[in-house]
């Protein structure tokens, strides 16, 4: 079957008059999977619904509390034309490994997240941000945070005809920053072997007062490592300290063997990972208080 | 000495002729053109690697309203012992047919088995789907040795090479070379270095996949367009192929996105043709790109044994080279060049070469830039380093003490004329480069490499217009900026400026027969035919001139676009004005069998630093150093070098065919076959060594195949020195490195 309607509402309302119950139907954003699944033959919808013409899912906005990207906002706008790499260096650094320049003219991090591939970039860098997803049914709303929102390799927690709105990010309190890393054998257009987004918190001793580690492409789903995050909580980034969260990054991850790499490539080198991103958040949070 | 020693305009840098419409996306590429009432074909594969054919029904395709044609192999030719070409181009016609549709057998997985041709493409996909074919699947085997092992599926049972007649097996081919005593010059070597190196099964990787449109007229008649290094080529295989006259066929080619050698056969030509000629409608078919990655010819993983002996003085005193290669199913021939070719840069006078190929259930392999020489490469380069290293020689050092020069010997028995081998070591150990300190965790490799380089034939027509302007026709498609050197060449000879010449790629039947654009022989061969035809022209001038001024024509001389005699003079532009009252239009046309053919060389110089806790490798800095003889245009020179270079990093640190079980290729596409992108590489320095061809008039030496050579050690020695450890077997990708530091 090839694709028999496409529809390009311009309100929320419309979107959800057009997906109906959601049968067959396929929400389009930057398509840069969706399109490349129909090609392949691997998603086969009658209908998709381009949702760049909606304002609200383009939007990207900051207020006091959080910033909020709009599911469709594209990765080039939330990197360009946002306050999101100040906030959040390390999600910009995610987004913007997303394939090429190109492909970050077209993608979202809303996008990228509903795909639910196991080596998206974004997700592991949304998980440690903390970020939150408002979801729109027919029934009205509801909030799901980013690591509940993944339910397995390429499918996410959306009934047919609900939408993700934004992604909702606290804004980072003082002292906090974040990153994050990925390995692929070339530098661009590129699948995460393993990936590793990091958010840490230090008061001004160097304690660490709060962290979440999120890893990619070493499990179904990304995972938020808490039990990382308690190595290092009240600590000062010691090498014990970051050991110990390598160790427990190591034990979290539980991948497989495929042509990107063995299991046992990728536990060594998500805690190598996660590691490095745990420095350049360090010295992101030692050069904004000097 | 060289007809031309001083020059005008070769060497310069003007912009390409071509060059705008294909940054502004005009230029006309295969898939491009479209005909009025055309159909789209779609090719039915195999999901099988290896299995009989026991039938194949197309009546439910047909039966289908908008499909107007569909056929199998038995629309082909049935193949006996035929064989096309000559000489480099050699091809039996069974190891051509079998890879354009198979006929009774499949030997690899998405081998063409029918195609049809529907009024869209979507027709015409959902049509092959409605093609039911009944096969016996039998077991597959995708390994060298295990495709010579006792138990084998044998793919071919009626295929026996020489010296294996009595029963049936994989090899393919078997040829060895020995010159002078090598076993007993290894008795008096000090220092023997013994190890195998592999490098892995690998796709030329040209970003235009193969497409085509053809048609056929109410006489029989063929006019094909395609995207081919070769369009007499592709009119020849097609013939073949089809049975058509090669006479009645028409092909011109389009601009080419790439081919690296793997654009010099066909694989869609003959069923467009085919399903054109049933339907009566025009035909286009494209490739998609998992389809070129699984069922054209990629170039053959290899597994090479190198035995090096030398003295304590640094003398290289024998070697014996043994090179297993694959040919996929059916054969390619890929084991003769390591045979003939594998020591070609050092002075040997005892020294054997093997080259053995395998039938596996793999696509044929085809020719890749330099074909089967990066394999054999890799492993004497780093032979050789590893034997200076254990010698205590610095490497350029070591190469110099023996590589070849004018009056030396190969394994073919010819002996070099000037070549340019030793000129290009000196450049490199005087290189800012290569005298620079190596950074901090990073390692230097050197290596170096040679090619052939093909003559072959060519013709060109030059036609002057009565502006004063010249249009050149020639058969060779442009594939790295040969119209931009054919007008310099023009100009040169003739002495009006590069605008005013019009270099274009003319239809085969426009133009002489003209062999592919391939090894490297497209600057120097067609070019000499543009320089004889601008050679005629002035000498035609001059005659003209002559009898206008009746003088003895021999008086009359040419300079700066004019000719002389005292103090008279007639333009160019005048003669050409002029040309329907001095004796009618200038036109030109010249055609020749190139015997003025030199060998390559070059040397590359790599940095690469290894992620000792990832196995990622960066190449740092790179450094390629060739003998051009004479560059006519430096920068399309220097983009070979580069982009040779550029597929050599690729080859050493991520390409690689990855085969399932059963035979299905798990990467077909760039996200999982790994070609660099220009964020993974250093600026790649192209330093151009001009050793002139004294066979050429202009001083040329072919330039495109050697620079992917040296690539692959260079990387795998500068590896080494950054890790400690040695890599004998490619790709060196993150995983594989991490895991043999893990264990060293």
């Amino acid at each position: 079957m090839a694709v028999q309607e496409f529809v390009s509402p311009t309100s929320l309302s419309e979107a959800q008059q057009a997906v109906g119950d959601g049968t067959a139907s396929s929400w389009l954003a930057g398509g840069t999977d969706l399109l490349v699944g129909i090609r392949l033959g691997a998603r086969d919808p009658a209908r998709v619904i381009d949702l760049k013409q909606i304002p609200e899912l383009t939007a990207i906005q900051v207020d006091e509390t959080a910033v909020r990207i709009g599911a469709a906002a594209s990765a080039f706008d939330v990197l360009h034309n946002s306050d999101v790499p100040s906030q959040f260096p390390g999600l910009a650094e995610a987004l913007n490994l997303i394939g090429s320049t190109q492909i970050t003219g077209r993608c979202s991090a809303g996008g990228n997240l509903c795909n639910a591939s196991p080596a998206a970039d974004s997700i592991p860098a949304l998980i440690a941000n903390g970020a939150k997803c408002r979801i729109l049914g027919p029934d009205g709303e509801r909030t799901l945070a980013v690591e509940d929102f993944v339910v397995g390799p390429n499918q996410n927690a959306l009934a047919s005809s609900e939408l993700l709105i934004e992604l909702i990010l606290p804004r980072p309190t003082p002292g906090t920053s974040d990153a994050y890393l990925r390995l692929t054998p070339r530098t661009e257009m590129d699948i995460a072997v393993a990936g590793a987004g990091v958010s840490i918190t230090m008061d001004e001793s160097g304690e660490c007062t709060a962290a979440r580690i999120a890893i990619g492409a070493v499990a179904p789903t990304a995972l938020l490592v808490e039990a990382a995050a308690e190595a290092l909580m009240g600590s000062q980034l010691d090498q014990t300290a970051i050991d110990a969260a390598v160790a427990a990054v190591r034990a979290a991850a539980r991948p497989i063997c495929d042509k990107r790499g063995t299991a046992e490539y990728r536990i060594h080198v998500v805690g190598v990972l996660a590691s490095r991103a745990l420095a350049n958040a360090r010295a992101r949070i030692k050069k904004a208080h000097s | 000495m060289n007809a031309y020693q001083e020059f005008k305009i070769i060497g310069s840098r003007p912009i390409r002729p071509d060059g705008l419409d294909k940054v502004t996306g005009r230029a006309r590429y295969g898939a491009d053109l479209n005909m009025q009432g055309q159909l789209y074909g779609h090719v039915v594969r195999s999901p099988h690697a290896h299995a009989v054919i026991q039938s194949i029904d197309c009546s439910k395709a047909l039966a289908m309203e908008g499909v107007l044609a569909v056929m199998t192999g038995d629309d082909l030719v049935k193949p006996g012992n035929e064989m096309l070409g000559s000489g480099e181009g050699a091809m039996a016609l069974k190891d051509l047919v079998p890879m354009v549709m198979s006929q009774g057998k499949v030997l690899f997985h998405s081998q063409a088995v029918a195609a049809v041709a529907a009024t869209s493409p979507e027709l015409a996909a959902e049509a092959s789907e409605a093609v039911e074919v009944a096969y016996e699947v039998l077991p597959v085997v995708t390994d060298l040795h295990k495709a010579l092992a006792a138990d084998a599926p044998i793919l071919h049972d009626d295929r026996f090479p020489d010296g294996y007649p009595d029963e049936p097996t994989n090899l393919a081919t078997h040829i060895s070379l020995t010159v002078g005593d090598p076993d007993a010059a290894f008795e008096k070597a000090d220092v023997v270095i013994e190890q195998t190196y592999s490098v892995p099964m690998c796709h030329q990787g040209y970003i235009e996949p193969h497409a085509c449109v053809a048609r056929a007229d109410a006489a029989g008649r063929v006019d094909l367009w395609c995207c081919t290094q070769g369009h007499f080529a592709v009119r020849h295989y097609t013939s073949a192929v089809t049975g058509i006259d090669a006479g009645k066929i028409k092909v011109t080619a389009s601009e080419i996105g790439g081919g690296f050698g793997g654009k010099t056969t066909v694989y869609l030509e003959p069923l467009a043709v085919v399903l054109a000629q049933k339907s009566g409608r025009p035909v286009k078919m494209v490739m998609d790109r998992g389809d070129v990655f699984r069922a054209t010819g990629p170039a053959p993983g290899a597994e090479t044994k190198v035995k090096l002996g030398a003295t304590c003085d640094g003398k290289l005193v024998a070697a014996d080279v043994e090179c297993l290669m694959d040919s996929g199913a059916y054969n390619g021939n890929p084991a003769g060049i390591p045979a003939f070719m594998a020591t070609a840069c050092y002075k040997l006078k005892d020294a054997r070469s093997t080259g053995r190929s395998v039938y596996t259930n793999k696509p044929k392999i085809h020719a890749y830039r330099a074909p089967s020489i990066p394999q054999v490469t890799l492993g004497v380069e780093l032979a050789i380093t590893e034997l200076a290293a254990e010698l205590g020689i610095d490497p350029i050092e070591f190469r110099l003490m023996n590589a070849v020069e004018e009056g030396d010997a190969n394994m073919m028995g010819a002996s070099y004329k000037r070549i340019g081998l030793r000129e290009c070591l000196e450049v490199a150990r005087n290189h800012g480069h290569y005298k620079s300190a190596v950074a901090e965790g990073a390692g230097r490799g050197v290596a170096m490499g040679y090619w052939i380089n093909a003559g072959m034939q060519s013709s060109a027509t030059l036609n002057v217009i009565a502006d004063g302007h010249v249009s050149i026709l020639t058969g060779s498609p442009d594939i790295g900026g040969s119209r931009a050197s054919m007008a310099l060449m023009a100009s040169e000879v003739l002495g009006i400026p590069f605008e005013h010449i019009h270099p274009q790629v003319a239809a085969t039947d426009s133009v002489g027969h003209t062999d592919v654009t391939g090894g490297s022989r497209t600057t120097l061969a067609t070019g000499q035919a543009v320089i004889q035809a601008a050679e005629q022209c002035v000498a035609e001038m001059c005659r003209r001139a002559a009898a206008e001024w009746e003088v003895e024509p021999g008086l009359v001389s040419w300079s700066q676009g004019a000719a002389h005699y005292g103090d008279q003079s007639l333009t160019f532009e005048d003669l050409a004005g002029r040309a329907g009252a001095m004796g009618g239009p200038l036109t030109f046309s010249t055609s020749l069998t190139s015997t003025s053919t030199a060998p390559g060389f070059g040397v590359h110089i790599c940095d690469a630093e290894v992620d000792k806790e990832t196995g990622r490798t960066t190449i740092t800095r790179y450094t390629a150093i060739q003998d051009a003889g004479k560059a006519i245009h430096p920068d399309y020179v220097e983009g070979q070098m580069q982009g040779g270079a550029v597929q050599g990093i690729g080859w050493a640190l991520n390409e690689e065919y990855l085969y399932s079980d059963e035979g299905a290729l798990e990467n077909p596409g760039f996200l999982d076959y790994r070609i660099p992108v220009a964020s993974d590489l250093p600026f790649i320095n192209a330093v151009i060594v001009e050793v002139p061809n004294p066979l050429h008039p202009f001083g040329v030496k072919g330039v495109g195949e050697v620079p992917i050579v040296p690539p692959m050690p260079a990387i795998a020695e500068a590896v080494y020195q950054s890790t400690g450890v040695r890599f004998r077997d490619l790709p060196l990708n993150p995983p594989k490195i991490l895991a043999a530091l893990a264990n060293s």
